[in-house]
């Protein structure tokens, strides 16, 4: 019981923390651009992107980082961003500026997929 | 499913003289005291004391050449940090087969980042090979960052599209095609409607008889298809392949060798002359496999294979670096 409960307030924390940002964005657009924008980081470990789903909200930066001996790529599906070649430690940043889900891959090993939905 | 390939790509080394028709598939890991040959449709593994002894058998065709694959020069991880001494150490052996092969078939990845200075380095370095025909296909790490522009530019004089083409040796007809451009996200290797069309119309003049040899980089067969280890539509291509007696498909990639027979069509896949990668779904991911500094060499190879008139059957043996 305790630990659902622990769940249920990380969760709250989560997702209020997520919410105020958007709202603030929503309310004064200069207020939002003197914010520093959210960073998140997708790692490329073992040929797989990790977390293989990333949420977050709008206006965030997510960076891929190569931690895998063999370069990899992160190219959306949809054209909408696409990484050089990444070698071992290179990163590549995109802004996800419009709400949406977005998925991507490695465009050199196309069984490595993932997705940023953004909100 | 991963429990059901590792169960298909099981081997008895023990097991002699294997039913043609029969589904069989033999992974012939070097280093590990065995290899593979196929003599007259049917294929044989042996202890590697007996090696010496195999290569004096395949010497006696009509037609010999050599397969390298996977040299990934500019690569420097742990995996290797010398794939040009071990390159070197690949055409070292090519150059002291007792039959000198008429050429080189390399399998791609020539390069690990698609760099310039990586392509002049092999390039140098296979000058210094005796056969001094080298017949190309592009693996992924050579097409990078331009579709295979430079790769075009360097290797793919005379040939279709993005680098296909075929060639005739000794009555034996050489097709070489590319599986690894335009992939699509969560799929396999890819030969695409344009190619598989001028394979189509490549093979349709050929007599029934012709002993065909198809190289590409990524299996043209479902190795493991969990890691990528296939090729969408080679159903198709090998579908224009039926009709002949003799089929042998030659591939890179996976940086182990493995053989399958299924009908008339034995595939085979080459070691890397670089680094070693782990067995299907023997690991978390494909990546470069770390094996002790004195063992490396044993985990790499090049591929002999020998045409006999008459016989309409390619052997084929590999070699370690060892």
């Amino acid at each position: 019981m305790r630990r659902i409960v622990s769940t249920a307030v990380l969760f709250a924390t989560t997702f209020g923390v997520a919410f105020v940002g958007l709202r603030a964005g929503e309310r004064s657009i200069s207020a939002a651009a003197q914010q520093k924008p959210d960073a998140t980081e997708v790692k490329i470990d073992n040929f797989s992107f990790g977390p293989a789903e990333l949420k977050v909200p709008v206006g965030t930066t997510v960076t891929w980082t190569n931690r895998d001996d063999i370069p990899h790529t992160a190219v959306s599906t949809d054209k909408i961003f696409k990484s050089k070649v990444l070698d071992t430690d290179e990163k590549f940043s995109f802004t996800f500026s419009k709400p949406g889900t977005y998925e991507y891959f490695c465009s050199i090993h196309p069984k490595m997929t993932g997705k940023v939905v953004v909100q | 499913m991963a429990e059901k390939f590792k169960d298909e790509l099981l081997h008895d080394h023990n097991h002699d003289g294997v039913d043609r028709r029969g589904f069989l598939k033999c992974m012939a890991w070097a280093g590990t005291g065995a290899f593979c040959i196929m003599q007259g449709g049917v294929l044989k593994s042996y202890s590697m004391s007996q090696m010496s002894q195999m290569a004096d058998k395949v010497g006696k065709g009509e037609l010999s050449f050599v397969q390298i694959s996977d040299s990934h020069m500019g690569f420097n991880k742990a995996a290797n940090p010398d794939v040009v001494g071990t390159l070197k150490t690949a055409i070292d052996k090519v150059n002291a087969l007792s039959t000198p092969p008429e050429f080189m078939l390399h399998t791609g990845d020539i390069s690990h980042l698609s760099k310039p200075e990586e392509f002049d380095t092999v390039d140098q370095i296979l000058k210094g090979a005796t056969p001094k025909d080298i017949f190309y296909v592009p693996g992924e790490h050579d097409m990078l960052n331009d579709d295979g522009k430079q790769y075009l530019e360097r290797y793919g004089k005379n040939t279709k599209g993005a680098g296909w083409y075929s060639f005739d040796k000794q009555g034996v007809h050489f097709i070489g095609l590319v599986n690894v451009l335009n992939l699509k996200a969560g799929g396999l290797g890819t030969l695409g409607h344009d190619q598989l069309e001028w394979m189509e119309d490549d093979v349709k003049h050929l007599k029934s008889s012709t002993p065909i040899v198809v190289f590409a980089h990524i299996p043209l067969w479902s190795v493991y298809p969990e890691w990528g280890w296939g090729t969408e539509d080679s159903a198709q291509a090998l579908a224009y392949l039926k009709k002949f007696g003799s089929v042998t498909v030659l591939n890179g990639h996976i940086h182990q060798t493995m053989q399958k027979v299924e009908g008339n069509v034995t595939f085979h896949t080459a070691a890397s002359t670089a680094f070693p990668q782990p067995e299907p779904g023997k690991a978390p991911s494909p990546g470069p496999m770390k094996v002790p500094a004195e063992q490396l060499k044993s985990v790499l190879g090049i591929t002999d294979v020998s045409y006999v008139h008459g016989q309409h059957a390619l052997a084929v043996v590999d070699s370690s670096l060892a």
